[in-house]
């Protein structure tokens, strides 16, 4: 019998029936019934709600409980990949205590929305201050991630009073789902690489109707986000990273060589090489597995148990935390948190679709180097995000920095984990472009 | 403490409902949208994967094989605090030279079953007596029937002197060693440790690049000059290897245990098992398409289904964790006892003598053969028993 999963949605919009079971495949978005194509290019934005279907929520319940476990690392720790202890604890947490609708509701509780750009359905949270000269921001998201990760900066982004903060630090807040992510449409033909992406946030903003506004991002977000400060509009005041891009090509290259540190770093370099050569060396299976072979990773499109590993792979420190949250430690993130993001990973069908950005920007932009940023730049650096950033470094990188602080604690997912340390920091990294006088 | 020598003799026959929860499996499989791309620069395509999945729910029988499994002659016995898997077939020809072949991943003795019978009983299959072979065929730690590691340690230089071991239980005080992919690996390296008992190996992926090439092309240097046309050919089809071919070496090197996805879902296990390099994939592709081709969709199968039925995706992948950063895979490793190389078409490199020459001092036999490709046992098991038979033959 073939099971129809289809994704029901409360008010407007449908996005489209996802098919699954049997041999059909699934349909990619809005625009796979192709009567969407006959039309001219829309410039609509369209109120966007999700509601899951009890089915779909019925059978990713039945599925991690029929999961197939294979025996445990033949080694005590992390060292050969997520540990079968942490994923069981994850699994029966899953089936018994989360509950989506939670978060289907906080998040439905937010004002969404649609809009086609170049062909492809893009979703994204929009929130308004009531605050009159808020200054505009579009936080972007990575991987593995969603809109789900900045959930917790909204309100005190967009409403600092009722958060500790001074009215002139209000927001508004763009939170878009990347391409192939989360609510927005799967692209069906290759060229959604960073660049792109940027293209569409900076018409994105445009389309919102703001003349003035920053950009802010961490992993693939960091990365779309110097790629709009590269392209520079006059719209862009400046933007912040959490993962900067701040190593010199040589060093970079020296590090995924593997070769070992050059002389003549500081202290603060040197520690930055060492933890970037870490990653080269023993964090970046996902990235070779995604940026060279995406479409093979079916496994975490079929078991959402596969899928949660696979997310919770993302780095050592990352893991270490999320280990520690589902053996009952308190940290930044709960286990909720850490739920909300694969479950919206498995009820949108975007494992692959996020895995295929690794291959698109396969071999173009690298990750963690200099990208020749001229315009306003501020950094946060939180300790357990993949490298430390040095200052020297930012200063390099960055001709305009106009902000560079070392937070006491936090990670790589920085928005999610410390959200009010990552508030501060926005406050604090922008105030200085606030102003309607504000120029580069 | 006794260590027990005893060998067992091992049938498995998989319970129905094992076989029914397969099926389930399959037909209820989430799939994703398609590849943004006409071809498999992305991975395993769709619709090859889908065709895979519907034969697999409605054609394919795995008792076929399971039955030609339990015809033959195996066994279980511990060596080394493992339980070692093996299938092992006596030739009723007195001078057979005894011969332990070794499988690879994604692999299983499955690959090696079409070569038994012509080894073992030369003469009906158009062969002469004297080129008769007894045959082993063990499963590697971690794979098929053998014992699944519970720790780190069963590298292939460990494999290797395990191997040694088996053939001396056996009772053979002579013996030759057969491999392809890790089979090769484990087979050069028992080359290394160089038993008396062992007269010689025969490889169709041997480690021939010297180690400076071998870094330069992992590396994505140009190749390097005073190389002849046909060591250029191969560093730049290693070099492909290196840059395009090598996804699934970093996730497994690296990370094993983080797929749980290809222990919980068939088609998860069947896609990535697809993908071993891109030459095997054309094939396997084109034999779903409906081309006729040295492997059959039957066979892609029986290899896929027994990984599943005995859970061994992960531990097998473990392999690769095991020897990450210790021995390489296709550089020259030392090997000086006798060796014979066939180099088939469409293996990952092709072979060429001068390299075989400098790598291995006494090589025996090298052959290039028109066509085959990476799993050459599997695909081509009429041509390989005849290398293997011709390889060998100086050596008895």
């Amino acid at each position: 019998m073939k099971k129809s999963k289809g994704m029901q949605l409360g008010i407007i919009m449908m996005i489209g029936c996802m098919c699954h079971g049997g041999f059909s495949s699934a349909q990619s978005g809005p625009d796979a019934d192709g009567i969407s194509k006959a039309k001219p290019p829309s410039t609509d934005i369209r109120p966007f709600q999700f509601h899951a279907s009890q089915a779909d929520l019925d059978e990713l319940h039945r599925r991690i409980l029929a999961t197939k476990w294979p025996e445990k690392e033949t080694v005590t720790d992390a060292t050969q990949g997520v540990q079968l202890a942490t994923v069981k604890a994850l699994a029966k947490y899953w089936v018994t205590a989360y509950d989506w609708r939670n978060t289907e509701r906080k998040l439905n509780s937010y004002p969404q929305f649609v809009t086609t750009i170049e062909g492809l359905d893009i979703h994204f949270i929009h929130v308004r201050s009531k605050n009159k000269n808020a200054l505009p921001i579009i936080i972007t998201h990575g991987w593995p991630g969603s809109i789900i990760e900045q959930m917790k900066i909204i309100d005190p982004l967009v409403n600092p009073t009722a958060y500790g903060g001074r009215e002139e630090d209000a927001f508004d807040v763009v939170i878009p789902s990347m391409p192939g992510y989360g609510f927005s449409g799967k692209p069906t033909a290759t060229g959604w690489d960073p660049q792109h992406i940027a293209r569409a946030w900076i018409e994105l903003m445009r389309r919102l109707g703001y003349t003035k506004y920053v950009a802010q991002g961490g992993d693939w977000g960091a990365i779309v986000t110097e790629q709009m400060a590269l392209l520079a509009p006059p719209e862009l005041l400046g933007i912040h990273t959490n993962m900067p891009g701040i190593f010199p090509n040589d060093i970079d290259k020296a590090a995924f060589s593997g070769a070992p540190a050059p002389a003549g770093l500081s202290d603060d370099e040197k520690l930055a090489y060492q933890r970037l050569q870490f990653v080269y060396s023993k964090g970046i299976a996902y990235g070779f597995q995604m940026g060279l072979r995406p479409q093979t990773l079916y496994g975490i499109m079929d078991s959402p148990v596969g899928l949660a590993a696979y997310y919770l792979d993302h780095d050592a420190r990352s893991y270490a935390m999320i280990t520690r949250v589902f053996n009952g430690g308190a940290e930044g993130l709960t286990r909720d948190d850490v739920l909300d993001n694969i479950t919206i990973t498995w009820l949108t069908n975007t494992a692959l679709s996020g895995a295929r950005l690794y291959w698109e920007n396969w071999g173009k932009f690298g990750y963690f180097n200099v990208k020749g940023i001229t315009i306003p730049v501020a950094v946060s650096v939180f300790p357990d995000e993949l490298y430390p950033a040095p200052r020297s470094w930012a200063e390099q990188a960055y001709p305009k920095l106009i902000y560079f602080h070392k937070v006491d604690k936090g990670g790589h997912f920085a928005a999610w984990e410390q959200p009010k340390l990552f508030t501060d920091e926005l406050r604090a990294a922008f105030s200085s472009l606030r102003g309607s006088l504000a120029t580069r | 403490m006794e260590l027990d020598k005893s060998i067992h003799p091992f049938k498995m026959t998989f319970p129905q409902s094992d076989l029914d929860e397969l099926q389930r499996r399959i037909l209820a499989t989430n799939w994703p949208d398609r590849e943004t791309v006409t071809d498999a620069s992305q991975g395993v395509q769709l619709a090859t994967v889908q065709a895979l999945a519907r034969y697999w729910a409605t054609y394919y029988d795995w008792r076929k094989i399971e039955t030609k499994l339990n015809a033959l002659l195996q066994f279980t016995t511990e060596i080394d605090g493992l339980n070692i898997h093996f299938i092992h077939v006596r030739s009723k020809h007195k001078k057979a030279l005894p011969l332990i072949v070794t499988h690879g991943w994604p692999g299983s003795i499955i690959e090696q079953m079409k070569i038994i019978d012509p080894l073992v009983n030369p003469t009906a299959y158009g062969g002469k007596a004297e080129d008769a072979f007894d045959v082993v065929i063990p499963s590697l730690p971690g794979y098929g029937f053998s014992g699944r590691p519970t720790t780190a340690g069963w590298g292939p230089d460990r494999i290797a002197g395990a191997w040694i071991t088996l053939m001396k239980r056996l009772g053979y005080k002579q013996f030759v060693a057969q491999g392809g992919d890790w089979g090769a690996i484990i087979t050069e390296l028992m080359g290394v440790q160089a038993p008396p008992e062992l007269l010689g190996i025969h490889t169709n992926m041997p480690g021939v690049f010297p180690d400076e090439i071998d870094k330069a092309a992992f590396s994505g240097a140009l190749a390097p000059s005073g190389l002849s046309p046909d060591e250029k050919e191969a560093y730049e089809r290693l070099q492909f290897v290196y840059q395009k071919g090598i996804a699934y070496g970093f996730q497994m090197g690296l990370r094993p245990q983080t797929l749980y996805g290809i222990a919980d879902s068939p088609v998860g296990l069947a896609a990535y098992f697809l993908d071993h390099d891109a030459r095997s994939y054309e094939l396997i592709t084109g034999v779903f398409n409906g081309a006729s081709e040295g492997l059959t969709r039957d066979d892609i199968l029986d290899n896929i289904t027994i990984t599943w039925l005995t859970n061994t995706a992960l531990s097998g992948a473990r392999l690769y964790w095991e020897n990450w950063g210790k021995f390489g895979y296709f550089n020259v490793k030392g090997v000086t006892i006798p060796v014979a190389v066939s180099v088939y078409p469409d293996e990952l490199y092709p072979a060429p003598r001068s390299f075989a020459e400098r790598a291995f001092p006494q090589l025996i036999y090298y052959n290039k053969l028109d066509k085959g490709g990476h799993f050459a046992a599997w695909e081509q098991p009429e041509s390989l028993v005849n290398e293997i038979r011709t390889g060998f033959r100086s050596l008895r």
